[in-house]
């Protein structure tokens, strides 16, 4: 029993750290455009989808197959920016956006369905069975390498973020689109970039997560409600509150999975419906950027 | 004079900016006071705390002698004091005339025949069944003002009634301020238009830093010395107040631009 | 925003004289079921995309978690007529039953979801849709991932169709009606203040949680009760039929299409949208599914980007322009010229520091 719990909260923190990269793409677009991008999760599947592909098709490695796939949703993101998000304005701009990418994720869903039908499928590779036997429990590989190129990633991110003039930029962009405006950034290019930036990272989180479940066109729901839940827990627009909250979640998603393997999803909801209840604006709110 | 509405010692805070610091303010009944001060002295933040908007961190607000403290908006509009916005506020999508009875809602009965005077009285009369929102920006500001009026206030907050709005408008507002007035309305009135505030108003209190540096007539006020310092900055403030006068805002305004 | 010539009322009864004759008229003229089962279907969805509206359309709080109510009330109806062993026409009498249902989920679900800002709400009804699927799925008491069916009704099946018809009929008339109401009320007035500046309705007295609660709850009843009606007359219930990702999109859109927030509008886009995806259902490339999701977020996304305000309002705009071609002087609600004592209307020389209208 004990070693099953260690296990799961192993593997909940690794794979947590995956997902924390797919929420920190969510909720940077949130914070910089005010967007709920509730495509996220159909794009994971859609850069999964692609690995796949890459990997069947044309046997690129999975890893390498993201040199591909990272530029590839970064585009997409661009694109899809570019054509139904930025024409959206007004007071209502956000529930607005909310609807639209639903109805972007609609036609993913559709699309990726139409083309590699309903069957699931799930990607593999050499070192996607081995596993790395550790005192008392083992420790698949593909997670151990999916977390470390998490972590590499939401650390590039961050750097981006705090050290780069487009950063700087970014931040302005979050803080105050107004000022940022007056002060000369163009604050378009800035959302194109950002929303590209936050679904780029849905390759390397689609590619982790096809490798490590079946998945088909459907998966992306329970992706998107685990990600929408993290999000809020941590504070929309709060990066290190997607972190932490991914990687508690995920953590005890795990450990629950243990004795109600069907019902371990609710512990999204109901850790949703409980913050909310005491604090609406999640754990860290959008304050915690500024504080950075 | 009783004094109708008051505060006492009002501390505000925001992160590590002390927007009020001890305010303590008098408005007698039946007058018309202002309240001037640079751009960031907290005017807005006091009308905020003193309708509810916002939380003191202490000091106390008084109306007709009653501690109202901290007391959520809507039960303040109830007691009896009425509060308009620097960015007007007015429901867009619906008419005129609803936003008049939404404002009169808490009350039971009919309101339409005193929401028809009431936008007579300011001017909008012909436009009750006009979306709000298609309304320009000085119409909304006297919608803003009638729909207040509705719930039969003792007391009316205006926070820069005169605000990017044309002389004439300008003169229209100080006409029916003044005429509630004669009615009995006590009112409180944030401006930065010196003219508006020295022509209508019997007393005026000047705000700096959130406390309060001067108060009493307006001519006696606009000639302390403190007063023009707040506005000014030291060095200017040995300049003669006449040509302080039209230039005081501006000046102020550079002076003190963060808000 | 302009204001809207206003049509006289004489002809705007009329043609709502001739819309129900038409509505009551039809199965009698159109006998054959597969065209009833049309008019059935898109009166239930006048009803649900209404009932929808109701809370929705008036408070500006968009709910894509309504499946919830029409899924619990087809299994409402599906349980209680299994284990209580009701059959035939008896069933209808479990309708107010499903509507307390449907009330009983809206009261906690609102509570916690209308405390948080709209975006958030919004995320909120998505989760809570997504766990009433999940229990659908895995309680055996909902039959799993079969689903429930329901008994037969002893009516001649080659009249099957036109009771359900006058009754989904009763339904939307009654939903509709009560949204007119609605509208007209003092509690219609709130509503929509809530939607404009919830902050500024509050502040003047207007009891928020409490009236958006009560619309809540009154639209979740209504869904519910349709929802069990569906139940019936489709005869089953299945965790993905009932508690549909695309039902509460589809409602979206039928709303949106035909004016969001407006009476008419949600009536007019379920009879355009409903009819045309059951028809789409039955052209056989596009079943399966994903055909019609896709052109469902297509069609989506064309009427919320350049045709927001739904097609009632921007096409009546459009026919008025048509009508003045863009002169203003025909519009009753243009700027009015300044009388002598009312300096309302100076918006040329106003030195506004915002505009007028936009922002």
């Amino acid at each position: 029993m004990a070693r099953q719990i260690y296990e799961a909260v192993v593997d909940g923190i690794l794979v947590g750290g995956v997902y924390a990269l797919m929420a920190v793409g969510l909720t940077l677009i949130f914070g910089v455009l005010d967007i709920i991008n509730i495509a996220q999760g159909v794009l994971v599947i859609l850069g999964a989808y692609l690995s796949y592909s890459l990997s069947t098709r044309a046997h690129i490695d999975l890893f390498v197959g993201l040199l591909i796939t990272i530029p590839a949703m970064f585009a997409i993101g661009v694109v899809i920016h570019w054509a139904f998000i930025r024409r959206l304005r007004g007071t209502e701009r956000t529930s607005m956006t909310l609807l639209v990418t639903y109805a972007v994720a609609l036609i993913v869903e559709g699309i990726l369905y139409k083309l590699y039908g309903a069957n699931n499928v799930q990607l593999s590779a050499s070192y996607t069975t081995g596993s790395l036997h550790l005192p008392g429990f083992y420790l698949p590989y593909i997670y151990l390498y999916g977390f470390l190129l998490a972590i590499v990633l939401v650390v590039a991110i961050y750097l981006l973020l705090y050290r780069s003039r487009f950063g700087r930029s970014v931040r302005a962009t979050m803080q105050d689109e107004t000022a940022a405006r007056l002060i000369g950034i163009d604050v378009n290019r800035v959302a194109a970039l950002t929303f590209g930036i936050g679904v780029a990272v849905t390759a390397v989180g689609g590619m982790v997560y096809g490798a490590t479940n079946a998945f088909n066109a459907n998966s992306g729901y329970d992706l998107i409600s685990r990600l929408l839940a993290i999000v809020i827990l941590g504070g929309l627009g709060s990066i290190g509150g997607a972190l932490a909250a991914s990687v508690f979640m995920i953590t005890l998603e795990s450990v629950v999975t243990i004795w109600y393997p069907t019902w371990a999803i609710v512990v999204f909801y109901a850790a949703l419906v409980l913050v909310l209840l005491i604090r609406p604006n999640g754990f860290f709110g959008r304050k915690a950027v500024r504080a950075q | 004079m009783t004094a109708l509405l008051r505060t006492a010692g009002v501390r505000k805070a925001y992160g590590g900016v002390q927007a009020l610091d001890g305010a303590t303010i008098e408005v007698a009944e039946g007058t018309v006071a202002g309240l001037i001060g640079p751009n960031g002295s907290g005017k807005t933040t006091l009308f905020n705390v003193i309708t509810g908007y916002e939380r003191a961190d202490a000091g106390d607000v008084y109306f007709a002698d009653r501690p109202i403290t901290n007391s959520p908006p809507d039960k303040v509009f109830a007691a009896g004091i009425g509060r308009t916005f620097q960015l007007t506020r007015i429901f867009p999508r619906l008419t005129v005339l609803e936003n008049m009875l939404v404002a009169a809602q808490h009350k039971r009965g009919n309101h339409r025949r005193r929401a028809h005077e009431l936008l007579a009285f300011v001017g909008l009369g012909r436009h009750a069944s006009l979306l709000a929102g298609s309304l320009s920006y000085g119409q909304r500001k006297l919608l803003e003002l009638a729909y207040v009026l509705i719930a039969d206030p003792a007391v009316i907050l205006l926070d820069e009634p005169a605000g990017g709005v044309n002389p004439t408008l300008i003169n229209h507002i100080a006409g029916r301020i003044r005429e509630l007035n004669d009615q009995g309305t006590t009112f409180l009135i944030v401006e930065h238009n010196m003219e508006f505030v020295m022509g209508l108003c019997a007393t005026v209190t000047v705000l700096e830093s959130g406390a309060v540096v001067a108060s009493g007539p307006p001519d006696i006020v606009r000639t302390d010395k403190r007063v023009l310092d707040a506005y000014l900055g030291a060095d200017l403030a040995d300049d003669e107040e006449g040509d302080a006068d039209g230039a005081e805002s501006r000046e102020g305004d550079d002076e003190h631009a963060s808000e | 925003m302009k204001g809207s010539a206003v049509k006289p009322v004489s002809v705007r009864l009329g043609g709502l004289a001739v819309l129900v004759a038409v509505a009551i008229a039809f199965p009698q003229v159109f006998t054959n079921p597969a065209v009833t089962n049309y008019g059935v279907f898109a009166l239930i969805f006048v009803t649900v995309a209404s009932a929808w509206n109701i809370f929705s359309g008036h408070t500006g709080y968009i709910s894509l978690g309504h499946a919830v109510f029409f899924g619990s009330g087809a299994y409402a109806m599906g349980i209680a007529a299994k284990d209580w062993n009701i059959n035939g026409t008896t069933v209808f009498a479990l309708l107010p039953l499903c509507a307390a249902v449907g009330a009983a989920i809206a009261v906690p679900f609102g509570l916690i979801a209308l405390r948080v800002r709209r975006h958030t709400f919004i995320v909120i009804t998505i989760a809570v849709f997504f766990i009433f699927q999940l229990m659908a799925f895995n309680f055996s008491f909902t039959g799993g991932s079969s689903g429930l069916s329901s008994p037969f009704l002893s009516w001649p099946s080659s009249g099957y169709n036109t009771p359900f018809y006058y009754i989904a009929l009763g339904y939307a008339a009654g939903t509709v009606t009560i949204a007119w109401l609605i509208r007209r009320s003092r509690f219609g007035l709130r509503l929509r203040a809530i939607r404009d500046d919830e902050d500024r309705a509050r502040g003047l007295g207007v009891k928020a949680m409490r009236v958006k609660l009560t619309a809540f709850v009154l639209s979740g009843a209504i869904t519910a009760m349709i929802g069990a009606v569906w139940f019936y007359y489709i005869n089953q219930v299945e965790p993905q039929t009932g508690f549909d990702p695309l039902f509460d999109l589809t409602v979206v859109l039928m709303a949106f299409l035909g004016g969001y927030g407006t009476v008419a509008g949600p009536v007019l886009g379920a009879l355009v949208i409903e009819p045309l995806t059951l028809w789409l259902n039955t052209q056989s490339q596009f079943s399966g599914g994903y055909l019609s999701e896709i052109l469902l977020g297509a069609v989506f996304l064309v009427v919320v980007l350049f045709v927001p305000r739904g097609v009632i309002p921007t096409g009546g705009e459009w026919l008025t322009w048509l009508r003045t071609r863009g002169r203003p002087a025909v519009l009753p609600a243009g700027p009015p010229a300044a009388a002598p004592d009312a300096p309302a209307a100076p918006t040329a020389t106003d030195t506004a520091v915002g505009s007028g209208g936009a922002r």
